[in-house]
């Protein structure tokens, strides 16, 4: 422990509190997910490669990572928006929207889901003004998107709404004074420094869709090879007794939310460069 | 998650900005869209609740089964807050207030929970404990149940909520420095006095915004606690695996009733975290 000594510091406690952490984190998280990756070990690569790309794995794939990217998509327009008007622009009941916008991330998914497919099914609040016009929301894969847009959007307005707050006026003030109209300092001036947190918003938008269950099961119908996200391809297998299954497509999912998490701190970096 | 609470707030007062048009119309479509999308279904769970008197509802609470599920929530919140919360401060002191290679290793680390999907958060604990896990054959041996039984759900809602408290309270420390424990232990206080009276009252909003927001996914979770749970009625049901149950049973009214209570808990987090919000956040700029 020598090496992890630190210099010039008189406060306690390092010792303890450092083991400690390291104790429980490895007790909690590092070993449970080691478990995930030594099962799948346990399979022959052929067994894993046939067992991951099965059509109606490959279909729920594409259900998964499709359905996140579209409602990444709707979150980055609408995010930066609210995010926008809740930090520029005064108006009645701003507080509360602003507290209201972490709702998808208070609310329990399994109330988001009932609740969705209830107000979206064709009786349903907003349903039966889609179902006269041919939009079936509920029980289709339109149910997934907006499932997973709800609960993402919070993902884009707290990644974007600190930089628009950090931005300096006086950048503005210096566009409009060289002549920049209002549309080319919003383009030029503070789309490129919003850039790196929309980015950012989105991956973690995505991410939250891709892994996201409870919300989606309720109103996405799951119709095998249609509207069958992965993680419920994961439930079905251990409902099966299929263990070795399950932890082959969990650990595609988890390979994959580690890509999004590198991609995540990537662009945090990219983001700081003007910071310094 | 959450914005990080250490960014200063500035007024803008004299900004350039969008004609008043544009403004009015920007609002307009953001409040149309929030309406439409976060507000409406917060009033659908309570009017679906509510849909047939007052009296259901109740009824529908009184319920044994709904009973005996709130218990089991609120068993596992007051287990999983208390160790996640201790974690957390202990985290926060050792990766705050000194410095050491592999930081940023061990902050990635302590966040990985939150980019694993629920389910899998649940089948890790299958895979160890469940009957053709690690040690499952063993617990069997020796009649202990772990997963399908309560401790699985109190393991995988522990994982879940694992970085909430940490994650609040790393930036916030760093950001306070250490000047001021500096200060008490130069004095002559003692570690565990100058952590009680001069750490814990700096940090004190910080910690009830960690414990606001884990409270709440604790009391909600479904996925992870889903695939440990084994679904037995009046046993190892959560609360939002009963509205799951008694919404499959068609049971609409019961399941919203039940549903209110996570939404009126979901309100009241709400609540909560933009108070402590606004207090770290004046605490910050004052300092």
């Amino acid at each position: 422990m020598k090496l992890f000594k630190p210099q010039n510091n008189v406060l306690p406690g390092f010792g303890p509190t450092l083991g400690f952490t390291l104790f429980y984190l490895s007790l909690i998280v590092l070993i449970p997910l080691s478990a995930l990756i030594f099962r799948t070990a346990g399979l022959t690569w052929g067994e894993f490669i046939s067992t991951v790309t099965a059509p109606r794995v490959m279909a729920s794939y594409r259900v998964t990572f499709g359905s996140a990217i579209i409602a990444a998509l709707i979150n980055v327009v609408f995010g930066v928006l609210v995010a926008w008007v809740l930090v520029r622009y005064r108006f009645f009941g701003r507080r509360i929207v602003d507290a209201l916008v972490d709702l998808p991330f208070a609310l329990p998914t399994a109330v988001t889901g009932i609740t969705l497919a209830t107000i979206y099914s064709s009786n349903g609040w907003v349903g039966r003004f889609l179902e006269p016009l041919g939009i079936k929301i509920a029980f289709t894969p339109l149910g997934i998107i907006l499932a997973m847009t709800f609960i993402g959007l919070p993902f884009v307005v707290r990644t974007v709404q600190p930089v628009i707050e950090e931005i300096e006026v006086e950048l503005e003030e210096a566009a409009t004074c060289l002549g920049a109209n209002r549309w080319q300092t919003l383009q030029l001036v503070i789309f490129p420094m919003l850039l790196p947190s929309i980015l950012t918003g989105f991956a973690l938008s995505f991410a939250r869709g891709v892994g996201e269950y409870g919300s989606i099961i309720f109103i996405a119908g799951n119709m095998p090879m249609i509207s069958e996200i992965t993680p419920l391809m994961i439930i079905t297998k251990l409902e099966q007794f299929d263990y070795q299954g399950a932890t082959a497509i969990a650990c595609v999912m988890l390979l994959s939310s580690f890509l999004i998490l590198l991609v995540v701190n990537l662009l945090q970096r990219w983001s700081r460069r003007y910071a310094e | 998650m959450s914005a990080p609470l250490t960014t200063a707030v500035r007024q803008k007062n004299h900004a350039p900005t969008e004609p008043q048009v544009v403004r009015w119309l920007l609002i307009g479509i953001a409040l149309i869209f929030l309406t439409l999308f976060l507000a409406l279904p917060l009033a659908a769970v309570f009017s679906q609740a509510f849909e047939k008197g007052f009296s259901v509802y109740l009824a529908a609470l009184r319920e044994p089964d709904t009973m005996s599920s709130i218990k089991l929530t609120l068993i596992t919140a007051a287990v999983c807050v208390p160790l996640n919360l201790f974690f957390g401060v202990t985290a926060a002191w050792a990766i705050a207030k000194f410095s050491f290679p592999g930081k940023n290793l061990l902050i990635t680390l302590i966040d990985l929970p939150f980019s694993v999907s629920p389910v899998i958060s649940g089948l890790i604990y299958v895979l160890i404990f469940g009957l053709q896990g690690w040690i499952g054959p063993w617990l069997q041996a020796h009649d202990i149940r772990i997963v399908f039984a309560v401790p699985g759900i109190i393991l995988a809602t522990i994982f879940v909520t694992f970085p909430f408290v940490a994650r609040e309270l790393i930036p916030l420390m760093e950001a306070q420095g250490k000047e001021e424990e500096e200060a008490a232990l130069v004095l002559g206080a003692t570690g565990l006095q100058t952590f009680f009276r001069v750490t814990l009252p700096n940090v004190k909003w910080g910690i009830i915004y960690g414990v606001i927001l884990c409270n709440a996914r604790a009391m909600g979770e479904f996925g992870a606690v889903s695939v440990v749970s084994g679904h037995i009625r009046g046993m190892t049901n959560t609360v939002p695996l009963h509205v799951e149950i008694l919404y499959n049973e068609y049971n609409y009214t019961a399941a919203f009733a039940v549903a209110s209570l996570l939404a009126f808990l979901a309100l009241i987090t709400l609540m909560v975290k933009s108070i402590a919000e606004w207090k770290v956040r004046q605490q910050l700029n004052n300092t």
